[in-house]
């Protein structure tokens, strides 16, 4: 990928795994298409402009590495991995089927491009830090980007990271946090409070910064700039939206479970296109 | 066991240098030779376990061998999940060593007592599980664990422990090392509990008892012939582990017999009883508390073949 890229033509990748995700969701009734929709922009353009990677060959020693940490969001994942050829498209219609290879968390066994499975939370940030600590003491220039939800800021493995990854000077290291606000059983202001959560970032060593996690601009500015302070690791405070571009899905924590149906799917789909 | 592991482990790193050792902030005065002499293949993670075990998988993922080490439950109990996801599941080049399984930290109370561990790691997939039964037998464990393309745990004692090994041996993961042959019952060890074992058997054989000592330093895989053989050539198996009898050998060793097309025959488990030790004091005092020393083990050997000799003629 170049900085040559347009940021409309990521608009439009974004705007194609929105609507797999939401096809794959509603087809297999399965869950946390609002957890998905959140953290496309922030995937759309880590795979369509920042990293360096090669479908053709997914361990490429070259690629930068890609962990999305909040593995419930996967079928954004696996659209994504489909739309830049990773493997055939036709893979996301056996997503959570019986004998498929697409799991409803992200799973790394069979599936071309999946770094390391998630679904549990809190493992992640540790892995990427392992990946991007082993980097750097072989004196190589690939980076390392992992995408955590906001709840998985609750584990206190992600905060054990946090600490780690400065002490190291990991500065080939990114966390995206994509903040959007709500999590498994209600808003994360409620739950377990997080704000101010840049703060906190910085406050561990790291190099921080806050954005609308839906402004390709804005992340590109951000993505460009990294690390976004000299020698540390990089914190993208991404804040976003439940279940964004569906009007209906947008902020609503029934859309971490529900899978839209019939005309729910069909006014999804529209909405996403004209968006 | 501890030096002997990390003589050898530092001799293999001189020569490999994906080989890199990562501690939860313990091994002082033992692990600084290490650190200074190759400090691009050391790392202290600090006290995070949970963190230390991702990053040794992430570490692994990008073709380092990773050791991570601590003590007692920490490097297992405390990261299970890690274990399990990021270590057992990618497969990768983790080597999970604890150091004094079993009450090598015995006065340091319950929290140190690591008499689980072997039951847990061994419910784990992908996971080679390897617990050497003297100071020789860690040196070729440790060998053994570099050169296997996958995860082990390691679990070693603490320092001190006799050889009991007086020459050379033929180790080979999931194969057992017979230390000596007997009649009349076969006492199969794990871990520190090797040298246990040949001081009960030389008092049975004192007794008139003539018994086969087995060192099963990899549960996992089981040398299930060496099991069953013992069953069938022997007539009694008794197994002998620093660990809760629910899971450890006793429950692995059980397993392969009650699956077995062979006879029945007498069999215990000689280990602690589900619980936490309600006793405080040193390895040794701990150890004779729940009859796992040479005298409480050849005396509960020699009980149960009798009883069994007594039910046969009765």
């Amino acid at each position: 990928m170049g900085d040559t890229v347009d940021l409309n033509s990521i608009a439009d990748l974004a705007r194609r795994v929105r609507k797999q995700a939401l096809v794959m969701t509603s087809r297999a009734n399965a869950s946390h298409i609002g957890s998905s929709l959140s953290s496309v922009d922030i995937m759309a353009m880590l795979y369509g402009k920042v990293m360096r990677y090669d479908p053709a060959r997914p361990d490429w020693p070259e690629r930068d590495r890609f962990i999305l940490s909040k593995g419930h969001a996967c079928s954004a994942l696996y659209a994504m991995l489909a739309e830049c050829d990773f493997f055939g498209r036709e893979w996301l219609d056996t997503y959570c089927q019986d004998g498929a290879r697409l799991a409803g968390h992200v799973t790394h066994t069979g599936v071309p491009g999946v770094e390391v499975s998630t679904g549990s939370l809190g493992h992640g940030l540790s892995l990427g830090a392992g990946m991007a600590l082993a980097l750097k003491r072989d004196g190589k220039p690939q980076r390392v980007y992992v995408v955590i939800s906001d709840g998985e800021c609750d584990e206190g493995s992600v905060w054990e990271a946090a600490l780690f990854a400065p002490h190291h000077k990991l500065d080939n290291l990114t966390v995206i946090v994509d903040y959007n606000k709500i999590q498994s059983l209600g808003r994360v202001k409620d739950v377990i409070d997080l704000d101010p959560l840049a703060e906190k970032w910085c406050a561990f060593g790291w190099g921080a910064v806050e954005l609308n996690g839906h402004d390709l601009e804005a992340l590109d500015r951000a993505f460009t700039a990294l690390p976004l302070s000299p020698g540390r690791p990089s914190c993208i405070v991404a804040h976003t939206v439940k279940g964004k571009g569906v009007s209906y899905m947008e902020d609503k924590l029934k859309w971490h479970y529900s899978a839209p149906k019939g005309d729910e799917l069909t006014q999804a789909l529209a909405e996403v296109e004209n968006g | 066991m501890r030096n002997a592991f990390l003589a050898e482990l530092f001799d293999l790193a001189q020569q490999d240098e994906r080989i890199t050792f990562v501690t939860g902030d313990l091994g002082y005065t033992v692990v600084e030779k290490f650190m200074e002499t190759l400090p691009k293949q050391f790392l202290n993670a600090g006290v995070a376990e949970a963190n230390m075990t991702s990053v040794a998988a992430g570490m692994a993922l990008s073709g380092k061998i990773v050791f991570t080490y601590s003590i007692a439950n920490f490097p297992t109990l405390r990261c299970l999940e890690q274990i399990r996801n990021d270590v057992c599941y990618h497969r990768v080049n983790v080597k999970i060593v604890s150091v004094g399984g079993g009450f090598a930290y015995g006065s340091m109370g319950a929290t140190h007592h690591a008499i689980e561990d072997l039951a847990v790691m061994r419910a784990l997939p992908n996971l080679t599980v390897v617990a050497p039964g003297d100071p020789v037998e860690a040196r070729a464990a440790t060998r053994a664990v570099v050169a296997h393309q996958g995860p082990c745990y390691l679990r070693l004692g603490k320092a001190g422990e006799p050889i009991v090994h007086d020459g050379p041996i033929a180790f080979e993961l999931g194969k057992a090392i017979r230390l000596r042959d007997g009649r009349h019952a076969t006492l199969i060890t794990t871990g520190g509990m090797l040298k246990t074992a040949t001081l009960a058997a030389d008092r049975l054989e004192a007794a008139g008892i003539s018994v086969r000592v087995v060192s099963m330093h990899t549960l996992k895989p089981l040398d299930e012939q060496e099991v069953l053989a013992a069953a069938r050539e022997t007539g009694a198996c008794f197994t002998i582990e620093e660990h809760s009898v629910i899971g450890g050998l006793g429950s692995a060793v059980a397993e392969v017999l009650s699956e077995a097309d062979c006879p029945k025959v007498p069999f215990k488990r000689l280990g602690m009883p589900s619980a936490f030790s309600p006793h405080i004091g040193s390895q040794a005092y701990l150890l004779k508390q729940h009859g796992l020393n040479d005298e409480g083990v050849a005396r509960t050997v020699q009980a149960t073949l009798s009883a069994s000799t007594s039910r046969v003629s009765s």
